[in-house]
């Protein structure tokens, strides 16, 4: 019986960076087998990229990459080679799966459009991600992260317009539309692959940055078209207190959504004298008041350091959190308790701890079972011992530049 | 009619707010038949939240939030108070493939609907609890929304500005991720019982799911020792990499990122070849990315002269990254979102609500495309059809059960 759910599931992952490899990374971390294709001239995109394992760059250095791309395999291929190409192809007929995140016309300049590949493998499912879909006016548009996050509503409601000077809408940090849409691109290429027991065939999965997030963005269209509200009210809540509050070391963020949670809060407080103003009745008039407030809890909060005040709130069902930092994401003893990071060694970069899975399976568990691959590190198992090419074909597509 | 690839698999969603809808919705959007269980007493928090219509009072039907994450499903109410309603929901659970809840720890204990309860008459069950620190761990009983998770995971520490406080991102960002996460863990272990023909457990932690999503943040600390904090919008390499005020309307935006020297020479082209971008402070990608401040300034009082539209379609047609910083208004009259057919109408009987435009199914199947066939139930709306049709009970016994609030 195999230990992993997705055990024999065949994917070949064509892409770069995160939205495709994040994907890529799901099925790997649940069974899958995954071969990447990377780039014979410096491989995928994430290897270029921060962090480096210690501040030095190189293609087998990067934290982002190695993240990525447990448990895959990796082989070398430049598609736009006759050679390389036919590799391709041949690869395509025995897998099930192809999660690619090119631009529309560069599937369509290597001749890799899914009609094409639906013929040599008609139980081929191909999932192409990009920044705006394989159709529309914007299908040739490119975009970076700063882009797609911002354009699907989620800068415009993290401008800060009430202060002055004016600061321009924010991104949030690292790289949130590329790997919310890599997550639901799993999510459709396991729809597709139930499919195939009820249509008997694959078929191609047109994923867009800019829909996908624009419809995962807490009801926001719903802001807009129901109540003409354009900042969905949330730049400046309805209710307080919802927001920072500065603590010796750092801050926490304290939501009262509800009435008795602010009690709560303010009891721990020992109840000062202020609250009894009529100013701070209930959550809604605490909105209205809230640049009175604000100032009053602050400066309670900023006595005391985060933990403490993690701590003491949330015994007492106070919905509120510190700022962590990294280090003390890493450092938490409730993430320690759960064992959720993962030592993995890798023979350039070294031991470090990498994040785990955020879901447990009673039967299958995820596991890391390979670090990441080095470049190019399983052509010749892939080529070899899987394809039938002699050492000796190996290395003449090597220095032709094929792999 | 088209095929649905999740047609056949039944969903018992116990979902609340936002995090264990969406993962119905998920899978209802791909055919399942998905059942929605409420009660009068305790209905999903999400009929109570924002946005109602303009100048209307709220109703359990008419939050904005609800309706958006609830349609393609089937409503019932079922009280689970009383022990009859726990057997009903029980019922439910027999003739499902999967059921999700989200409550607080140790609700579904206390109804005898945990794991090991279940798995005693549905061995097959693929059983997803969504928590918010996961089910076992010293925070396991935390109180949490999504945006002080924003703030532990990490998030908020490397979003805003340096002089600014750690950014609430104003989602709750892990609810979509966490259903997500999980949907996929479900779909996977339900691959799996076909093959092994056994159910499971997944239980899914939302905290760990913003940490999964941000490893840069982390690793740079497991590597290298490095904490990082917020730079406002800018990139590790890339410049110019910003959000740019257009001269539209109040509070337009573009966003423009610049990746290579060729990009770069065809912005200053659009721009009209202004003398301060041949400065030598420009003139390579490090100084660019040194200056930028200064060099935002420059590009933003040409911004200034064109709509966000304007900007970003000059740049587009010579490669260069622009795009509008859109609003949900913006959003919803995006051409290009339109043509694309992603908005869906939707039939309601309230008059404020009916013909209303939501966001549709989030991505494109070539052969077994997603579908939005009905709205957001009612209270209770299918429960005549769930307990007469499906379980097989009598009118005349809903009707006592209903009398009993017993369904209620």
């Amino acid at each position: 019986m195999p230990d992993q759910a997705l055990y024999g599931l065949k994917v070949l992952e064509f892409a770069n960076l995160v939205s495709g490899p994040y994907c890529g990374k799901m099925f790997a971390d649940l069974g899958a087998e995954v071969i990447k294709i990377e780039d014979p001239k410096g491989g995928d995109t994430a290897r270029r990229r921060e962090p480096y394992a210690g501040n030095t760059p190189g293609i087998e250095r990067s934290g982002l990459f190695a993240y990525l791309n447990t448990n895959k395999m990796s082989i070398t291929l430049d598609p736009k080679t006759t050679n390389g190409k036919s590799i391709f192809l041949e690869l395509i007929k025995d897998a099930d799966i192809l999660i690619e995140n090119h631009a529309p016309r560069e599937m369509e300049r290597l001749g890799l459009t899914y009609d094409v590949l639906e013929k040599l493998n008609p139980r081929l499912i191909m999932t192409s991600i990009t920044p705006f879909g394989q159709t529309g006016p914007y299908r040739d548009y490119k975009a970076y992260e700063l882009n797609t996050y911002q354009g699907c509503g989620y800068g415009f409601i993290s401008t800060v317009c009430f202060e002055e000077p004016v600061h321009p809408p924010i991104k949030a940090g690292g790289r949130q539309s590329e790997f919310g849409t890599a997550q639901a691109a799993a999510v459709a290429t396991m729809s597709a692959v139930h499919a195939r027991d009820i249509i008997f065939a694959g078929q191609h999965i047109d994923i867009a940055i800019f829909e996908l997030m624009a419809g995962q963005n807490e009801a926001s269209i719903q802001h807009w078209v129901l109540a003409e509200n354009e900042m969905g009210g949330v730049s400046q809540p309805v209710v307080q207190p919802m927001c920072p509050l500065p603590c010796k070391d750092g801050h926490i963020f304290l939501m009262c959504v509800e009435d008795h949670q602010y009690d709560k809060f303010v009891n721990l407080m020992g109840n000062p004298e202020w609250n009894e103003s009529e100013l701070f009745e209930n959550r809604f008039s605490r909105a209205d008041y809230a640049d009175a407030l604000i100032p009053l809890l602050s400066e309670w909060t900023k006595e005391r350091t985060k933990q403490e005040i993690f701590e003491m709130g949330q015994a007492a069902h106070v919905p509120l959190a510190p700022a962590y930092s990294s280090e003390e994401v890493v450092n938490d003893h409730h993430i320690a308790e759960r064992k959720f990071f993962v030592e993995i060694e890798h023979p350039v970069m070294g031991t470090a701890k990498y994040p785990g899975a955020p879901y447990r399976l009673s039967e299958t568990p995820w596991q890391i079972k390979h670090r990441s691959p080095l470049l190019g590190e399983h052509n010749d198992e892939i080529l070899i011992n899987r394809l039938g090419y002699t050492k000796q074909d190996v290395v003449k597509l090597s220095q032709s530049g094929v792999i | 009619m088209n095929k649905m690839a999740l047609e056949g698999i039944t969903v018992a969603d116990f979902g609340q707010a936002w995090a264990g809808p969406h993962f119905g919705r998920t899978l209802a959007d791909m055919g399942a038949r998905v059942i929605k269980i409420e009660s009068q007493r305790r209905m999903d928090a999400a009929r109570g939240l924002p946005p109602w219509p303009k100048d209307v009072m709220p109703t359990p039907n008419n939050s904005g939030m609800y309706n958006c994450f609830n349609r393609n499903k089937l409503g019932v109410t079922v009280n689970l108070t009383t022990p009859r309603g726990v057997e009903l929901a029980k019922e439910i659970i027999t003739i499902s493939d999967v059921m999700v809840e989200n409550f607080s720890r140790g609700v579904m204990k206390k109804n005898g609907l945990d794991y090991d309860s279940v798995k005693e008459f549905n061995s097959g069950i693929i059983y997803v609890a969504l928590t918010a620190f996961g089910s076992d761990g010293p925070y396991k009983n935390y109180v949490m929304y999504g945006r002080p998770q924003n703030y532990i995971s990490g998030l908020s520490q490397i979003t805003g500005y340096p002089e600014s406080a750690p950014h609430p991102i104003n989602i709750s960002w892990g609810d979509p991720v966490a259903a997500q996460h999980a949907a996929f863990a479900t779909l996977s272990a339900l691959h799996y019982r076909k093959m092994a023909g056994k159910g499971q457990y997944i239980g899914l932690s939302q905290w760990e799911g913003l940490i999964c999503i941000t490893p840069e943040n982390i690793m740079d600390y497991t590597l290298n020792r490095q904490v990082r904090m917020r730079q406002g919008n800018r990139h590790e390499f890339m410049a110019p990499h910003n959000a740019y005020r257009c001269g539209g309307r109040d509070l337009e935006w573009v966003t423009i990122a610049v990746e290579t020297d060729e990009q770069w020479q065809a912005l200053i082209k659009v721009m009209g070849n202004p003398e301060w971008a041949n400065d030598e402070k420009y003139s390579d990608a490090l100084s660019r990315w040194k200056n930028q401040e200064e060099m935002d300034k420059h590009i933003e009082a040409w911004t200034l002269k064109h709509t966000d539209y304007e900007v970003t379609r000059m740049l587009q047609k010579v490669g260069v990254a622009a795009f509008p910083t859109l609003s949900n208004r913006g959003l919803t009259e995006d051409p290009h979102l339109n043509e694309r057919g992603f908005f869906v109408k939707m039939d309601h009987p309230d008059p404020d609500m009916d013909g209303k435009k939501y966001d549709g199914i989030l991505w494109k199947m070539s052969k077994t495309p997603g579908k939005v066939h009905s709205r957001a139930p009612f209270p209770g709306e299918h429960n005549n059809y769930v307990f007469g049709e499906l379980l097989g009970m009598s009118q005349d016994e809903i009707n006592k059960l209903t009398e009993e609030k017993v369904l209620y």
